[in-house]
């Protein structure tokens, strides 16, 4: 019992339960199979719980924990339609036509502006709940490699031969995830109405 | 002349691996001329120290 707590010093038991139920009627829904989804819920936690300890925020690690169901769940719809397990990186794609226009210059208003004084921004349980939103709204598999990077703090090598991503897919993916995070916390806490 | 586009991949991929000479020489006259990729690069920096004191801290319990 003792040792079991000492595992997450940082979650609750009853947080880690919950997060469980959420996760498994997530994974009901897209597998349709009660035994498969309780196997990938199981694994996943299991493997995100080992790096809990890099996510002192319920919020972020619940994050972690499902993009990494989605990535399982995935691989599991994958086996079952026997299709290739890599497939080409779907949040690759230039998509920022908000962000930059024809000639890549910054489009009118997305320009970054001075964001102001950062220091004691950590401690503001604010900031980190539109930082977490902003998280969550950003395509699964950039904050995935976001929260390997900044958070677990894996090398480019390391994140690249755990996902099976070329190099120049995942400093695609990270600059999307930086560019749109940047935003979205310029939008939300940096620039915001009063 | 790089682009804002390929200016703000490379501040973000000098966040991953170190930037050749060239690379670096390019970054710095588009940087010394565009005031938005300066910030990008500056809040990049804010953003991986913010993420580093927030770890420090530990559990959220016993913040302000």
């Amino acid at each position: 019992m003792a040792a079991e707590n000492q595992l997450h010093v940082t979650f609750r038991d009853e947080d880690i339960e919950s997060l469980r139920k959420q996760m498994l009627s997530f994974a009901r829904l897209q597998l349709d199979d009660e035994h498969l989804a309780e196997d990938a819920v199981q694994e996943a936690l299991a493997g995100a719980l080992k790096n809990a300890s890099s996510f002192s925020r319920q919020s972020t690690l619940k994050t972690w924990v499902f993009s990494i169901l989605r990535r399982k769940i995935a691989d599991v719809l994958r086996g079952q339609y026997r299709e290739p397990v890599r497939e080409a990186c779907k949040e690759c794609s230039t998509d920022d036509d908000e962000l930059f226009d024809g000639r890549g210059h910054w489009q009118a208003g997305a320009t970054p502006r001075r964001w102001g004084d950062t220091h004691e921004l950590a401690d503001s349980t604010q900031f980190w709940q539109v930082f977490d939103t902003c998280l969550e709204a950003l395509p699964a598999e950039q904050a995935r490699v976001f929260m390997m990077r900044e958070f677990i703090e894996l090398d480019s090598a390391e994140i690249c031969a755990s996902l099976e991503l070329s190099t120049s897919n995942l400093h695609v993916l990270l600059h999307r995830a930086r560019l749109k995070l940047r935003a979205c916390l310029s939008d939300h806490w940096f620039e915001r109405e009063a | 002349m790089l682009s804002c586009e390929q200016a703000t991949r490379l501040l973000s991929e000098g966040q991953d691996r170190t930037l050749t000479f060239p690379e670096k020489m390019n970054l710095k006259v588009h940087t010394a001329m565009c005031s938005g990729c300066r910030e990008f690069g500056r809040q990049l920096g804010s953003l991986r120290t913010l993420i580093q004191e927030e770890k420090d801290a530990g559990p959220a319990p016993g913040k302000k």
